[in-house]
């Protein structure tokens, strides 16, 4: 060791370590960050605040001096007495209305709401891999048991519809073996010969098990707008696959006419399409058919967000590395073969997000039907609601009331896209 | 010897159409066909006997008949004795307009926000997200009728403006916001207005041909002219001397109070107002979502480089980062305008006359020419989209990476 004695003072211990400065530290470090790190970021920071300041402050007394229990705008204007509030009541009082429309029958509220619960433990274990797969029998029993419940009649209709599609299904698997076109068209003939014989039973003993028919003139409310949405996006995925596949085919006239379908339709608005349900469709139908508007706005938005989801597909086939096509001929699998056991599932998997993007669209597309004067939500609040007496002037809680219903439905299926994004990525980064 | 690969020699047999690959395509092709020919001829067939029993036919004779109604926002003179082919080019005309002006506001306001999304100011950053999300999820008819109702009930009416003590008076004398919609003033082109009109463009057309010589010296010899300034000088200067020179010829003329209502100058009525900030605001929503995910899509290597060549921040923004940005942000911009325009017919709902409103509303309800309308509607809307694709197909091609 050296000689130290010479030094006037040797430090011979570490000093403790300093804290750093108050200036690089905690909140204060993170505010100089994040917040006032140049003039101008400290001006928009500034104009930011004020912004946040001026909703919060003038929102605040709206919402917590809000009435929730009398029975017209008059009244709520009298309770309030000149202060700001809103008045809540026109959501209390018009609930039912707005979630069921006004003309669905009031004791029977109970059953789209069970139908719409239900909705969620069939839809589970399609959105959730990790479920037991059991479930997904429910989930196929779903449709008819949602039927059932909203438009009512027997129970007879769905179970036949259900017992002939099971027909259908057993004659496919028993042609499949020759080939899979095969398979198809004897199943689909099988499939409707055994729903018109089944269509005799259930009008033969129209009162079993039977709730108070609803006609679907008289839907309406954001029940209308969930089941447009649930009904034309689960409609649409397997036409918008077929539709896919056809513009991807080597068959030029089935890809001519695949082509001509999807340019037709993404390239008009959908509220010219409503109006072909509205006013044209009835022409091109036998003469003395009548089906329901809102079979025809079934039909037609089924059509459109069909031709949407089928470039959507399109995209995910074309990103697929031409190695997986080449890869399913040489194992000598056929087309039906390659197409469902290989190509589809990773093309599928890739369009995730874009197929959800377009279902999240078509919710939102949902409320034009209210420009053909029919009642979902939008429809509602625009008529029989602001038109009231009652009610006439109450906007900001109406319309909040939408924006938060849709703001709720969207925002949450593109968070669960996003999650399943996540966990379908395979590859290793 | 044989080989396994050998084509069987026998002759065609009837299963071959189906079992057999060489042929199936043409069987299915066949079959796809007919069906799709039996399907019209049975929807045909439908129409014509539809047609026959409703005592109709398919004829466009209405549209050279007087409409009978009126149009409250027109870019060209209407009246209610015009046709209703002048009443739908009234509406086209009002279409092209409300999607141009939101197209332009969507874009500068869609830019804006996904820039500020990506600034590293956290309550802008967060702020933006906010406006993005709440945007997008919401569906834009609820935001038109929102935006109208708030319009209607929020800004003053033209009676307010009257008086001595006014509630409401005009911004800079010569702006009313009201809620019946925006009075600007209307610039009329006199006499010899029509050559300071000529310079300006022609002083624009200076000003491209300028930058491109400027570029071209760079380039070749190397030596950097000032683009900035002289085209800011080019732009004004001369139409302003020419304006002088002239004689003034173009005026502006004030919207006044007249009555319980303001005249002159130009009107634009709270429907057109509230569509155009609508589409505007919803669809930035969508345009910012683009622009983040272009800028982010540049890799960060490549402003390092950039940097480290000794670009300043400026010139690393538009020599290196926008071009590369711009391949991944127009093409899906381009279809954002696209949906803007389809859109744009959602006016109906808040009584804009656009081609929905007039020929598709009124034109339809009066006439009762149910097929013929909806399909002339169509048909603009289609010429629309597929001229645009066709744009962004010759854009995308030119854009297109050169592989060697």
């Amino acid at each position: 060791m050296a000689d130290t004695s010479q030094y006037a003072f040797v430090r011979h211990e570490m000093l403790p370590e300093q804290s750093p400065p108050a200036s690089e530290q905690g909140i204060i470090k993170w505010l100089r960050e994040n917040l006032f790190s140049s003039w101008f970021n400290s001006i928009l920071t500034l104009v930011s605040i004020f912004f946040i300041y001026k909703i919060v402050s003038g929102a605040w007394p709206w919402v917590t001096n809000g009435i929730w229990s009398t029975s017209s705008l008059a009244e709520c204007r009298e309770v309030l007495d000149g202060a700001t509030g809103a008045c809540f009541s026109v959501l209390t009082e018009r609930w039912n209305q707005l979630l069921f429309g006004f003309q669905y029958p009031n004791d029977a509220y109970w059953r789209p709401t069970l139908a719409f619960v239900l909705l969620a433990f069939a839809a589970a274990p399609v959105l959730f891999n990790k479920l037991p797969r059991k479930m997904l029998i429910f989930t196929g029993l779903y449709p008819f048991i949602a039927f059932w419940l909203i438009w009512g009649g027997t129970i007879l209709t769905p179970v036949m519809v259900l017992v002939g599609l099971m027909v259908g299904f057993l004659a496919f698997q028993r042609l499949e073996q020759q080939s899979f076109a095969m398979g198809m068209l004897g199943g689909i003939v099988a499939a409707v010969v055994a729903i018109w014989l089944g269509g005799f039973v259930s009008s033969a003993l129209p009162g079993f098990l039977a709730f108070e028919a609803v006609p679907s003139r008289d839907m309406g409310g954001f029940m209308l707008n969930l089941i447009l949405g649930v009904v034309c996006v689960s409609l649409s995925l397997p036409i918008g696959i077929l539709l896919a596949l056809g513009r991807q085919s080597d068959m030029l006239i089935i890809k001519w006419i695949c082509v001509m379908f999807i340019e037709f339709i993404r390239g008009v608005p959908l509220i010219t399409l409503l109006f072909v349900a509205n006013v044209v469709l009835a022409y091109f139908l036998p003469p003395g058919t009548n089906f329901d508007l809102i079979l025809r706005v079934i039909i037609m938005i089924t059509m459109f967000s069909s031709a949407y989801i089928a470039e959507v597909i399109r995209g995910g086939l074309a990103a697929l590395p031409q190695g997986q096509y080449e890869a399913a001929d040489s194992l000598g699998l056929d087309y039906a073969q390659s197409m469902r056991l290989i190509i589809l599932p990773q093309a599928l998997k890739i369009s995730i997000p874009g197929i959800v993007n377009v279902a999240v669209g078509l919710f939102k597309d949902t409320t034009l039907v209210s420009v053909i004067s029919m009642f979902d939500l939008v429809g509602m609040i625009r008529g029989p609601v602001l038109s009231s007496t009652e009610w006439n002037g109450v906007y900001w809680e109406l319309w909040g009331f939408a924006v938060l219903l849709f703001f709720v439905v969207c925002y949450g299926i593109s968070q669960y896209s996003q999650w399943l994004e996540r966990q379908l990525q395979t590859d290793h980064r | 010897m044989t080989t396994y690969s050998d084509p069987p020699s026998s002759g065609f047999r009837v299963s071959q159409l189906i079992n057999d690959t060489r042929y199936r395509s043409y069987t299915f092709q066949f079959i796809a066909l007919l069906l799709l020919v039996l399907a019209i001829g049975y929807l045909g067939s439908n129409l014509l006997t539809n047609l026959a029993d409703a005592g109709l036919n398919i004829s466009y004779k209405f549209l050279s008949e007087p409409a009978g109604y009126d149009i409250n926002q027109r870019l060209i003179e209407y009246d209610s004795q015009a046709t209703h082919l002048r009443a739908s080019v009234v509406g086209l005309l009002n279409t092209l307009l409300v999607a141009v002006l939101g197209c332009i506001t969507a874009t500068i306001l869609g830019v804006t926000v996904g820039v500020l999304r990506l600034s590293n100011n956290w309550i802008v950053s967060k702020l933006m997200a906010v406006y993005v999300e709440i945007f997008r999820n919401v569906p834009v008819l609820i935001w038109i009728l929102i935006i109208m109702a708030v319009f209607v009930a929020v800004l003053p009416q033209p009676r307010d403006f009257r008086g001595e003590d006014a509630v409401a008076s005009m911004v800079l004398g010569s702006f009313a916001f009201t809620g019946r919609g925006f009075y600007t003033p209307l610039p009329l082109f006199g006499p010899g207005s029509g050559i300071v009109v000529g310079i300006f463009i022609a002083s624009i057309i200076a000003i491209f041909g300028y930058r491109r010589y400027a570029k071209n010296l760079l380039f070749s010899q190397g030596k950097l002219l000032p683009v900035f300034w002289p085209s800011v000088a080019l732009f004004f200067v001369p139409a302003i001397l020419m304006f002088f020179i002239m004689g003034r010829p173009i005026t502006l003329e004030y919207p006044e109070l007249k009555g319980f209502n303001f005249a002159g100058g130009i009107y634009m009525r709270n429907s057109l107002i509230a569509l155009w900030f609508a589409l505007s605001i919803y669809t930035a929503a969508f345009i910012a979502e683009n622009v983040r995910a272009g800028i982010l899509a540049v890799s960060k290597g490549q402003t390092e480089a950039a940097a480290s060549l000794g670009l300043r921040p400026n010139r690393i923004m538009n020599l290196v980062v926008l071009p590369q940005a711009l391949r991944v942000i127009i093409p899906p911009l381009i279809s954002h305008f696209l949906n803007l325009t389809k859109n744009s017919s959602l006016a109906i709902a808040v009584g804009y006359m656009d081609l929905t409103g007039t020929l598709g509303g009124i034109t339809l309800n009066q006439t009762g020419r149910a097929i013929e309308t909806v399909l002339l509607l169509m048909l603009f809307y289609l010429t629309i989209s597929l001229s645009i694709s066709a744009i962004m197909n010759v854009y995308n091609n030119s854009v297109k990476l050169k592989g060697r």
